[in-house]
Order: C-alpha cells, then structure tokens, then sequence
C-alpha cells in the first residue's frame, strides 16, 4: 500500500520557483439563498509555506475552504492542483487529491482508539481479513514519531484532552500523504505550550513541503507562523501579502476596510456601591474560597488558564451548579443562589462561554433567541400569553442597537455568524435589564469588528452602573478592559490585580503559579 | 468613547413571505385523497372523496389518535418521546369504564343505588392518564433515565394495571349518559377542542415557548432561567392527561372497558407527529402538522380499504409512508442549509 511507501519516503524537494504553486483558485463564486458568499475569489499557494486566510466572520473563509477540501462545490470558477485542473464533488475527492482538511469541530470516534482512528477505512489486514491491530500500532508509532507527538496509539480518543486529539486529527491528515493541509482556527482550544508544540508541527511540515492553509481570527499567531497571508472582506479576495512587511493595524484596516481607532474603549466611570460581594464561595472538588467584591460600574477581569475553574466560579455564581459553601450577597444582602432563575431574580445575567452548547438555540430564530431570558419576567400576562407586540418590537430595537446583521428577525440563529449570534445573545441579556453582568469569553472565536463594537459595548453597560465580571483568555482584552484583574490557578483565586499594576508577566505569574 | 461606525448595510431578504411547512404536508394530504379519488372511480367506479359518511368515519377513527398525538407532539418537540399512551388508553378507559356501570343488576338488592353523574366516570379517566404522566415526568425530570425507557416502563406497567383492575374482563353495561360522550360527532370535538387548546398555548404563551426552547437545547434553556424538570413535568402530565381522555372516549365509544384497548396507539400518534412535519429531534413541529399527519392517517386507512386491499398489505405500505415522511424532512432541513 502507498500508506507504507509514504512513510519512509524522504522529504520532498522544494519545488523551483518558476514551477506552477501548489494549489491555485480562479474566480470562484458560490451563492447560498439569499447570500453571496464568495464573490469571485482567487487564491495561490505555494508549496512550503503557510498561509493565512484573514477576514472577518462572514467574510468567506470558511466557504472557500470547504470548497478546496470538496465540501461544496463552487456555481463557477476553477480549482488547480500543480497546475492541473481538478474536480471535486465530495471530501473523498478533495483527500485523493492530496487535500485534508482539519476540522474545527473534532472529528474523531470518542470509543475508538487513537490508531484506529487514524487509520479508518484504511485499516491494514492479516491473513485472514481481519484488522491487524499490532500493523495498526506500529504504523500509527512511526507517523506520530516522524510529526513528534507524544500520543499513545492504544488509548481511547475520549480519554485524550483535545490538544492531543488534534495532534490525532493533524498526523490523520498527514496521513492521507496530503500536499495541501487545511487548518480552521486549530489553537482555539488550545494552551500557550500546546500551541507552542502544534507550531513546531507545523514549520515541519512546512520543511517538507507541504502547503498549509492556516485560518485565524489571532493576530500574533499571524505573525509568528505564516508566511503569507490573503484577506478576504464580505465575500470578496482583498489582498495578498508577505506576512513580514505588514503591520497589525494594517491586516485590520484590510480585514474590516476601515480604521478601528481604539480596539478596547476604555471609559473612565464613576466607580459605585458594592454590588456583588463573594465570600469564601467553594465547589467541592473544583474550585476553594474564592472570594472578591464587584463594584456599580466595575468591570472586573477574571484571567487563569483554561481549566483553572474561572467559568466554573461563572456557573456558580449564576446557580447552575450551586456552591457547597460560602456566600453570596448582592447590595448587602445575603442570598441563596441555586437556579438560574433565582440569580435572574436577582439581577444577574449570564453570557455562557460555549455559543453552540450553551447559548444558541440553534434551530430557533433571532426572535425566539433573544426573548428566551426576559420571558421569565416580562412581556407575558396573567394568563400565560405572551405579549407579542411589544416584545417584537423591543427585540428589533435591541438587534439595531447592537448591529445584528440580518435581513430580519425570523432567520435562524444558526445562519448567523458567531459574531452576530454573540450579538443576540448579549441583547438576550440586556433586555433583563441586568445590574451584574458576567461574561464568559465573550468575544471568543468572533471577528475583530463584532470584537469591538461587543468591547464598546460592556464599557458602555459600565457607564450605566452594571457591575461586570469578565472571563477571557485573551490578555489584551483582559487588561484593556477590566479595572481590576483577578488570577486563578487550579480551583484558587491566587490575586487580584489593580489594572494600573497589571501587565502580562504578572497575571502569568499568577495563573501559572 | 469609539469612533467606530458600522458602514455594512443589511442584507436585504428576498422575499419576506415564506410558505408554511405545513403547506407541503397538506398537499400530501391532497395528494393521498387524489390518489384514492381515481382509484376510486377506476376500480370501484365510485367516488372516494365525495363521500360524505366515508368523510365522517375517517375523521371519527382518527379522533382517539389524534387526542394523543396532540400530546405526543409536545413532547416530541422538547425532544423527548412517549410510549405509554396505548397503555394509558387501557388503563383509563378500564377505571372510566368501572364508575359508569349501570345500576338496573344491583338496584334489585340495594334499591336506593342510583347511577353516578356522568362526571365522576370522566374525570377518573382523565385523572388515571394524568397520574401516569406525572409518574412519567417525574421519573424523566429527577432521574437521568432517558424519557425511552422511562415511558417503556409505564407502558408496562399501565397495561398491567388495567389487567389486574379488570381481572381480564371487559367492563361492560355501560349507562347512556356516558356512551353519549362516545357518540356522534363528540370525538372529533374533543379532538378539535384539544387541538385548537394546545395549538395556541404552543404559539401564544410562554409556555409554549419554553418548551420549544427545551426542545431546541436544554442546557441553553436551563442557563436562561427557565425550570427544565417543572416544565418537562408539565409536558408529560398534559400527555397523560390527553391520553387519559382518549381512553375515556374509547371506553364511551365502544360502551365498554377492556383491559386491551389501544394496544399500539402511542406508535399510531408518533407516526402522525412524525408525518406532521415534528422533528425527534426536538425544537420544531406545529400541532396544525400533527392534525394533518392525523388526517393523512385516516384517508390512507380508510382509502385501503375502500379499494379492498388486505389489512396486512395496509400495515406495510403504513411503515413505509412514516419511514418516507422523515426522509422528506430530514431532505427539506438539509437544503435549507
């Protein structure tokens, strides 16, 4: 089998300059009902390098990249590979092609093993037609050794974190002896050191000449790993650049077409009252004696690693998993908090870190979306009926409020961009008028204009005397917006900061304790 | 503050009116009442649709399904499932059944013995039907069973209870005050009344609107504030509640009780859902559908058999326009993507 020869083949010249690129796009267009997603787009890469797709959600990446990988098949234009034309009307097309495309959602067999699920469909046999499980191993041992994965081949997907399950899907990728490897947001999930270990992947495998198409909303990865990058805009292909003769400000006036002056609007508010005061606040197992005071007008910053149990406190706090100890007192008063709705009650609101799992109710419209919270309070008479008039026409002003870019209030939310389905789910929100706000990651996997205007946004609901707690991991946000930072570290809150003595090195210091 | 300004303008929409899902079940419905129509007038030289007794007893063997199906499809659209409605059948239609006995027998020993008001024979069947919902939502709410095998137990275990009630007897002698719920056209009112009810609790009330929220994604639905288990409750009572009625009539309309009555009607009233356009899935589905998926029942049963073919030919083609229906679903939500 070709898999075996693939393996110990030595790595591939780089292919001479004046050599047709990798893989080459001309004049795509695809049109979805009612959208114009791709508006004549072409695109080149070439062997051995990385380049980025940049642009705003919305902007078309996505689309163009399901259509090299054989997702979709573009109404027009023409799709090269080493200068020939190519057809491809499935994902099966795309991978014979020498074209894998690495998922942004995982997909692997969680009760499957990490071998079998790098070799599925191509599981090699013995004798007798079975599958030869120790071939399996061994060849899943060499091709994470030559990539540098430190996986083990026997264990179930399920047991695996998810950097170590996308180490799984990339040397699956790899293993098909693509040329062209997709990447869609891989560092998402992912902490500093992982990311560190996919990069290294990554420059090998430009080393051997592949092309990898890398997709990210994270500026600093731009810089650090790819070689070129395109932009795309509302459908359309901007630009194309070496990566090294831009500047930061330069790829966002591109992407967004036009100056966003200030990315974190920092308001200097009158600080308030003592809104929100927690006290020694434990989840049995996940998190000890956190304890911190948020102020009318106050956004507090909660920085730490992912799993250092920062959205767990948010659950918490919110009474989706009540606490074993400790207490909670809002405006002074002490109070039991186990339901959602007693924390609604209470003036809380809860913008929750997964958009999909937790938030969207995907198959449901904007309408249904936003109304879903304040329904527990509002707009419903005696008798249960809902009063539709008010309520709609509150909806739509909140949606115009917030800028949701839809052609109206009955699309589906899963039509949306996660940036405008984060835009609904905030106004979900503020239509309960919240005086404590906690947000979770509010401003993950969305693009950098929605980023800003969400950013204008919470300084905004500052100035109006909500007290804020928000979670991020992205420390430009953090210390841009909050002024007050707290660090946890494995279920402790391990300090708070004062934004003026704030910086990197010291929340790092904190949260890696 | 920013000086950011949006410049994107709104996408504009195509067009604003869009066909109801239910439009494209109802041509079905049409086309299965066409399809009879010539079949008709070819083999048996009669028309099948200009009928107006034939009309009547399609719509009248399909009101106890429908009753159900009225609760089914809340259920399913919070994405859960019912099998115990056939046994509920049973088992209220046996207890109703008990309570409006006549008393001509007895009054010769115990001479005052009068028959009870109508009322008592109905509220017990409707109130059986509910205590089993009750045990339904609560088992599905408090313990993590899944609703499958949750309303498989009551399934069970309420037909058992209408044997052991009966002690495998039918309940007959039933007085005329309650056979007269069972009569005429009095099913179908109950089954439209129930219809109409619940059609706008869905549309109207927020709690129609926590229950598509359920349906669509409990775990968003709990972080909004609303009480999953109260509401999941709720939905299953009303179930049982609709089935307890369906029993009661069947009991009224046969003018007897038997332990084994509705035997695979919770499948009947999953089909019609299914068929209305309802998605397992949850989050979607519109009683308007579901009274359709009634309908479509009906006419393809009777339409059978007005063109003479066997019974078990009948039950095959059933299975395989169920299986044909989610098909058309599943394809209709794929292309709108």
């Amino acid at each position: 089998m070709s898999d075996t020869a693939m393996l110990e083949r030595p790595p591939a010249p780089r292919p001479p300059e004046a050599a047709a690129p990798l893989l080459e796009i001309r004049g795509i267009r695809k049109a979805f009902p009612g959208v114009l997603a791709l508006d004549n787009v072409s695109f080149t890469l070439k062997a051995g390098t990385v380049h980025a797709l940049m642009g705003e959600n919305g902007a078309g990446k996505s689309t163009l990249m399901k259509i090299i990988a054989g997702v979709y098949v573009p109404d027009q234009g023409e799709i090269r590979l080493n200068g020939r034309p190519v057809k491809m009307a499935a994902p099966i097309d795309a991978l014979n092609h020498g074209i894998a495309m690495i998922h942004q959602e995982l997909n692997l067999m969680p009760h499957m093993t990490v071998a079998e699920n790098v070799w599925i469909t191509r599981e090699p046999r013995n004798a007798l037609g079975l599958v030869d499980h120790r071939e399996l191993r061994r060849r899943t041992q060499e091709l994470f050794d030559r990539l540098n994965i430190d996986v083990d081949p026997r264990a179930e997907i399920q047991t695996l974190s998810v950097a170590s399950r996308q180490m799984v899907e990339i040397a699956k990728a790899v293993s098909y002896d693509s040329d062209v490897l997709i990447m869609d947001e891989p560092t998402s999930a992912l902490t500093e050191k992982e990311v560190a270990h996919l990069f290294e992947i990554i420059r090998h495998l430009r080393e051997q000449g592949k092309g990898i198409i890398y997709i990210t909303h994270k500026m600093n990865e731009l810089f650090e790993i790819a070689d070129e990058f395109s932009v795309f805009r509302d459908g359309k292909y901007i630009a194309t650049c070496a990566a090294s003769d831009v500047t930061r400000d330069d790829i966002i006036r591109m992407m967004v077409g036009r100056e966003i002056t200030q990315m974190f609007p920092k308001q200097t508010v009158p600080i308030g009252e003592v809104v929100l005061s927690v006290r020694n606040l434990t989840l049995e197992g996940v998190f000890h004696d956190v304890s911190f005071d948020i102020r009318a007008g106050e956004i507090l910053g909660l920085a730490g690693l992912v799993g250092s149990g920062r959205s767990n406190v948010a659950e918490t706090l919110f009474g989706v998993t009540p606490a074993t100890s400790g207490t909670i007192a809002i405006n002074g008063q002490e109070m039991a908090v186990d339901s959602p709705a007693k924390a609604m009650a209470a003036g809380m609101a809860f913008l929750t870190e997964d958009r999909k799992d937790t938030g969207c109710f995907l198959c449901l419209d904007i309408q249904d979306n936003m109304e879903l919270a304040v329904l527990s309070q509002r707009y419903v008479n005696r008798l249960g009926f809902v009063q539709r008039g008010q309520l709609a026409a509150d909806c739509r002003n909140m949606s115009a409020r917030l800028r949701v870019k839809t052609p109206n209030m009955q699309e589906i939310i899963q039509n949306l961009s996660g940036g405008n389905q984060q835009k609904v789910l905030v106004g979900r929100w503020l239509l309960t008028n919240p005086k404590i706000l906690i947000l979770d990651e509010p401003t993950r996997g969305i693009d950098v204009g929605a980023k800003a205007e969400i950013h204008r946004l919470v300084s905004e609901l500052a100035g109006q005397g909500v007290a804020i707690l928000m979670i991020s991991s992205e420390m430009p946000e953090v210390l841009g917006m909050s002024d007050r930072i707290a660090v946890m570290h494995e279920g402790h809150l391990t300090g708070i900061l004062d934004r003026s003595e704030a910086d990197q090195a010291r929340i790092m210091d904190l949260a890696a304790k | 503050m920013s000086t950011y300004t949006a410049t994107r303008t709104m996408t504009p929409s195509k067009s604003s009116f869009k066909l109801p899902q239910e439009a494209s079940i109802f041509l079905v419905l049409v086309g299965i009442g066409l399809f009879f129509e010539a079949l008709g007038w070819y083999l048996n030289d009669q028309s099948f649709l200009f009928n107006l007794e034939r009309l009547k007893i399609i719509i009248l063997q399909m009101a106890v399904i429908g009753i159900i199906a009225v609760g089914v499809n809340m259920v399913i659209i919070t994405s859960g499932i019912d099998l115990s409605s056939g046994s509920v059948v049973a088992a209220s239609a046996v207890v109703a059944a008990s309570l409006a006995q006549v008393s001509d027998f007895p009054r010769a020993v115990f001479p005052s013995l009068t028959d009870l008001p109508v009322i008592w024979p109905l509220l017990a069947g409707a109130f059986t039907g509910l205590v089993i919902g009750l045990i339904n939502g609560s088992l599905i709410a408090y313990t993590a069973i899944p609703p499958f095998i949750a309303t498989l137990g009551t399934m069970v275990a309420a037909r058992g209870f209408a044997k052991w009630f009966t002690g495998g007897m039918p309940v007959s002698m039933l007085n005329d005050d309650f056979a007269w719920i069972g009569s005429g056209a009095n099913p179908v009112v109950i089954f439209l009344a129930m219809a109409l009810i619940f059609h706008i609790v869905l549309r109207y009330t927020r709690f129609g609107k926590f229950t598509y929220a359920i349906g669509a994604n409990r775990q968003a639905a709990l972080v909004s504030g609303i009480n999953v288990n109260r509401h999941l409750i709720w939905i299953y009572t009303i179930a049982g509640l609709l089935a307890g009625i369906a029993g009661t009539v069947t009991a009224a309309r046969a003018i007897s009780g038997q332990s084994g009555m509705g035997v695979m009607y919770e499948l009947d009233a999953i089909a019609a859902v299914v068929i209305g356009g309802t998605s397992l899935v949850g989050g979607k589905g519109r009683i308007t559908g579901t009274v359709i998926g009634v309908l479509i029942l009906g006419v393809m049963t009777s339409g059978f058999t007005f063109i003479r073919i066997d019974a078990y030919y009948q039950e095959m083609v059933k299975g395989a326009i169920i299986v044909a229906a989610v098909i058309a679903d599943q394809y209709r939500n794929k292309k709108k993507r």
